[in-house]
This record gives structure tokens, sequence and C-alpha cells, in this order.
């Protein structure tokens, strides 16, 4: 069903919102990760108000689908994703980081219902989520196919996260069992910690790498949510393969200053930026009046 | 004299006894275990057959899972197997896992609190031929470090059989080491074996914690996995020339039973630890841990002291590391005498 202009509408709106709660969120917590929060908010709420089959104030549903965060460091945008979503209430986001909040800096499963599992160190994510559409997969086997929608299991990583060799097991496990109820992301920003991940480690061709493992890979620019979730469809709809998103992000995304900048990797925004960051976010660079700007 | 609840081999120092290795356990157990839950899983880096996961492939094949030789995806795989509700083993060499991938299964597992049975073979010098590379000898404290993980090492095949079986039903992250080498095969179906509690396999004196009823023995020699049978059989030489002992098989290290523990102490006073694994935190570390803040007593802890292994036959290896009844009842009357 092909998805409207006006629900990308409403989809985009919902990106800015998410934006905005992780500049106030990264503010209030005085460390954390910038760029790539920003640069997969247009995804995450692709995911959370349309892909998803989940519900926010059932978060242990059975029939969800299951969407693993493997590169943990990015989870603000999950947060407050989830926040909008209404799994809980968005004040909450400004608790990030702080003693006594469920919002650890790092994702914990056990602590904040929803999380699906607990990640950070990279690397891991598709492992968790090769077991979990594995499983799945050779249970509907042995039930048959009468399963109306299938659960599919979505795995987001980064592209710095790729440097990992356990990347590489899970991508050739995934591979050998053909998990097509599985579809990774990865967030292709061309940076890391260290600087440009083609100088850190040379990664390309991702996409050749990928089909050489027996993927289906799509390459989509991960700010075009009709690209994304129409990559996701084409994505249910192969059989035989996992499929692999390729989503090419700016990082820091929606703010001019820091848009493609890798030092914002890893550290947050000051007060007085936040600020400038918010309304570069509510305004489009300048271009719309806004009341709160 | 034997310990009569313990429930032993008849005849248990005849040198015809059965040996087996407690990787055998692990085999019969997770056979006996997917027979009782088809949730049971069994997956192995390609090493089906040394690991015994063989086994469970012939009965099960749909429920056993071949990761190939990539520890630190297993570990993680399981733990989405878990995520899916369902109750994976993971068989390797301990040397590989939990020695390559300790950090997927403290991410993954431990802290993500997930019920995956770890099980690491080939522990221990008694691996023996293979040399060091492959004779794990930090993996009982590398795991009894990690919060709300469970950590186990049977003293023979078929108390490995009942803590395979025995992993299955808890819901923590558990941890269970398996020795290469056939060892005595000692205890029987009846023996009693429950996750968390120590056996007493061997009293010189009384079996009683009442000291006003007469002597105590003199030491308390304190075992976790197969290094029971050897201290056993030091004792029967020890009780001889009048050197007398208790012998408590630990085969929990975590959580510890401290109660025993506590009343073994209290009895003899001194305390010897036997572990085929460094001395630095494994099991005489949890020992001397715990005596330390509740009854400071005299603790001698025999294994390996700091070094790693080599090869050689697995008796070789024991005596070279002070692990056999010999020198077990030398380290002892060293102590007493």
């Amino acid at each position: 069903m092909a998805v409207t202009d006006a629900e990308i509408l409403k989809l985009e709106e919902k990106a800015e919102a998410i934006r905005e709660t992780i500049i106030e969120m990264l503010v209030a917590a005085g460390s954390g990760h910038t760029a790539g929060p920003l640069g997969m908010a247009d995804i995450f709420a692709a995911f959370y108000f349309h892909i998803l089959k989940h519900d926010p104030k059932n978060p242990d549903w059975e029939d969800r689908d299951r969407l693993i965060l493997s590169n943990g460091h990015i989870v603000p945008v999950r947060y407050a994703a989830m926040a909008h979503a209404g799994y809980f209430p968005v004040e909450e986001c400004v608790t990030l980081r702080k003693f006594g909040s469920r919002l650890q800096g790092h994702p914990e499963r056990v602590r904040l219902p929803g999380l699906e599992t607990t990640s950070g160190p990279l690397g891991e994510g598709l492992s968790q989520g090769n077991g979990i559409a594995y499983v799945w997969k050779t249970q509907q086997m042995q039930e048959g196919n009468g399963a109306a929608s299938p659960r599919r299991v979505y795995v987001l990583m980064g592209d710095g996260e790729q440097d990992e060799g356990n990347v590489w097991e899970a991508v050739m496990w995934a591979g050998k069992h053909k998990l097509h109820n599985l579809t990774a992301v990865i967030d292709r920003n061309n940076i890391q910690i260290d600087g440009m991940t083609e100088d850190v480690m040379p990664l390309e061709s991702l996409r050749a790498k990928y089909e050489a493992f027996n993927w289906h890979v799509i390459e989509v620019d991960g700010h075009n949510i009709r690209q994304c979730i129409e990559a996701v469809e084409e994505a249910k709809a192969i059989y035989e393969k996992p499929t692999l998103i390729l989503a090419h992000t700016i990082p820091g995304k929606g703010v001019p200053e820091i848009e493609f900048d890798y030092r914002w990797h890893g550290k947050p925004p000051t007060a007085e930026e936040g600020k400038a960051f918010l309304k570069d976010i509510r305004t489009m660079k300048g271009k719309l009046p806004h009341e709160y700007a | 004299m034997i310990n009569p609840d313990a429930k032993l081999v008849q005849n248990i120092f005849d040198e015809k006894n059965l040996q087996k290795p407690t990787r055998d356990g692990f085999g019969t157990g997770t056979v006996e275990a997917g027979t009782e839950n088809p949730d049971v899983f069994v997956l192995c880096a390609d090493l089906s057959e040394s690991t015994r996961a063989e086994w469970f492939q012939k009965e099960f094949p749909e429920r056993f899972i071949e990761m190939g030789i990539a520890e630190q995806n297993m570990a993680a795989t399981a733990a989405g197997f878990a995520l899916a509700g369902k109750v994976p083993f993971m068989a390797s060499y301990a040397a590989f896992s939990p020695g390559r991938n300790y950090e997927q299964i403290r991410t993954t597992i431990a802290l993500n609190k997930q019920h995956v049975v770890v099980c690491g073979m080939h522990a221990g010098v008694s691996v023996g031929p293979d040399g060091a590379t492959h004779q794990m000898l930090e993996d009982i404290g590398l795991m009894r470090m990690l919060p709300g993980m469970v950590v186990i090492a049977p003293s023979d095949a078929e108390e490995a059989r009942k803590a395979v079986v025995a992993a299955a039903k808890v819901t923590t992250p558990i941890y269970i080491r398996f020795g290469r080498s056939p060892t005595p095969l000692f205890t029987t179906v009846e023996t009693p074996f429950e996750i968390g509690k120590a056996l007493l396999l061997w009293d010189s004196e009384n079996f009683s914690e009442d000291t006003s009823l007469g002597n105590q023995p003199h030491i308390s020699i304190l075992t976790t996995g197969s290094m029971a049978y050897q201290a056993l059989a030091a004792t029967r030489a020890l009780d001889a020339e009048g050197i007398k002992s208790l012998v408590l098989s630990v085969p929990t290290i975590k959580p510890l039973d401290t109660k025993a523990i506590l009343s073994a102490a209290k009895r003899t006073g001194k305390v010897i630890t036997i572990e085929e694994h460094n001395v630095l935190g494994g099991f005489g570390s949890a020992v001397a841990e715990f005596l330390s803040e509740t009854y400071p007593v005299q603790i001698t802890r025999l294994g390996t002291q700091d070094v790693f292994g080599q090869s050689g036959t697995p008796e070789e290896l024991l005596e070279h590391y002070g692990l056999s009844a010999a020198r077990i009842a030398d380290a002892v009357r060293k102590i007493v005498q």
C-alpha cells in the first residue's frame, strides 16, 4: 500500500520533533553523541510511526516486530522516538544519562521496556537479531505459512561498527540461513570517532561485500522517508535472502553547523549551542517562522 | 570414611572402575534436557564431536545449530535465541568460549539477563598434549566475576549430566566447565546434586559438627571439578598415616555453598582448596574471600600458580602442577605436620 504525501509530511514532522527532543536531552545530559542520533531521526520516525508493528502501551506484546539497535550509542534518537510514540512521557527524556534514570547512556533492556536488548559494545546486534529471526523462521516453517502478518526483525547498525569482526560472522550466518524475515539497516554517515570511515578503516564497497555474503542490498537516501519505507516494503517481498538497507545519511542532519563534521560524533551541544541548534531545526535553517524559535 | 549419604560407587578405589570425561555428561545431559523440553537448543562452534554436542545433534537435528568457528557470533546469537524464548546451550572449548567471546557474554547474556548455558569444554591442564593455548585456566575467574552468573565445575560425568539437566531449568545465565580427559566415574544416579550445594564425600571422624562429641578432622579439603576424586585418593593414604580430614566437593563455585564451607572450616580450622585452574581468581579465591570475612582460618590454595600450562599427558601435567593425589597428599602433610 503506497504511503500518501500527507502521511509522509506527518512523518517528517515527527522526525523534527524527535530532533528537537534529542537536542534537549543532550544539552540536559551534558554528554553523549549528537551527530548519529540527528542523522537517524528520519529513519526512526519512519520505523516508530509507520513501519513497526508494535504497541507502546504493551511493549512486551508477543507478536510485535523487534527493532534491535546494535550501535547503542545513538540511543537518544530511540528514546526520543519511543517517547513521542507513547512508550513513556516526553518529559522523562531529559533524565538521559542521569543517576537513577531508565534512560541509560547506552540502552539496557532490563531497565526500560521496549528496548528489546542491551547494546553499546559494537558488533553484537545482528547476531541477536539473527537468533530471533532464525527461531521465528523455523517456527513458521513448522507451523506452515498461515500467519497473516509474520513478525519481522529489524537490526540497525552503524557504518563504523562494520569494523567489528563479529558483524561479519553474523552477516555470514544470516546469509547461510537465508533469514528473509530479517532486515538490517546501516547508517552510512561516513564518520566514526577518529575521523572519516574510509580513512580509519575503508569499508567500501559495502554493497558488494553484503551481496557476496548472499544478502539483498537496497541503497536509500536516509532522509527520504518515502524511500526508506519503500525499501522496507521491498525487503518484505524478498524471500531466500536477508536484506540490507544501506541508508546514506548526513551526520548531524538538521543542524547546518555540525552536518558532516565527525567531531560531533561523540559530544553533546552546550546549552548555548543547543538553543541555536533548536532554532535551526524548528525554522528549517531560518526559512520558516516558528513560535518557539 | 566415605559419606554413605553421598551414594558413591561401591569399591570407589578399584582401578578397574569406569572412567569418563565430564564432557560426556554434556552429551547425555543435553539429550535428556532436550527430551524434557522442546525449547532446548544446542549451538556449537565447529566442535560437535569433541564437545559431545553431536549426541544432541543425532537426537534433535532440527534443534542443533552449527555456528562455524565463530564464538563471538555464537554467544550473541545464543542471546537472540533466549530473547525468542528458547533455552540455548552453547558449546566450544573454554579457551575460546568464554575465552574469546567474554564481552559478548558480558553484554548480551549477563547484563542482558538471558538464560543461556555457556558450556566450556577442555578446561584445565588435563587437556594434555594440545598445550597451553587450549588449556583454559582462567575461566572460573572470568565467569564468576559477572553479576548474576552461576558457575559450575562438575566432579565427574554423572554429576555433569545432572548439572546440565538442572541448568536447563533455572532462569539465570549459567556457565558449566567440562574436562577432556576421562576421570573416574565415582558418583551414581542416586548421588544428590543441586545447584549451589556442596557434597561431603569423606569424613575421617564422626560426620558431626558437634565438637563435644569427640575428635574433629585435622583439615578440610575443598575441591571443585574432577579434583574431588584426586582428593579422595589422597585422603585414603593420609588416613592410614593418622592424618584425619574431610573432603567437601564444591561443584557450584557461584553461588558458593557458604553454609557447608563455614561448617567445615569451623570443624577443622585448616582448609586446603584444590582446582584445575589458576589459584588467582578461581575456586580457592572464592573460598578465601568468603572465609577471610567470616571465619578466618589458615587456607592453602592448590591449582596452577599463575602460570600457563604446557604439553604432556594429563597424568604428567597433574603431577607437575601439584594436582595428583600424591602431590595433594604431600601438600596436606606439610600443612598438618
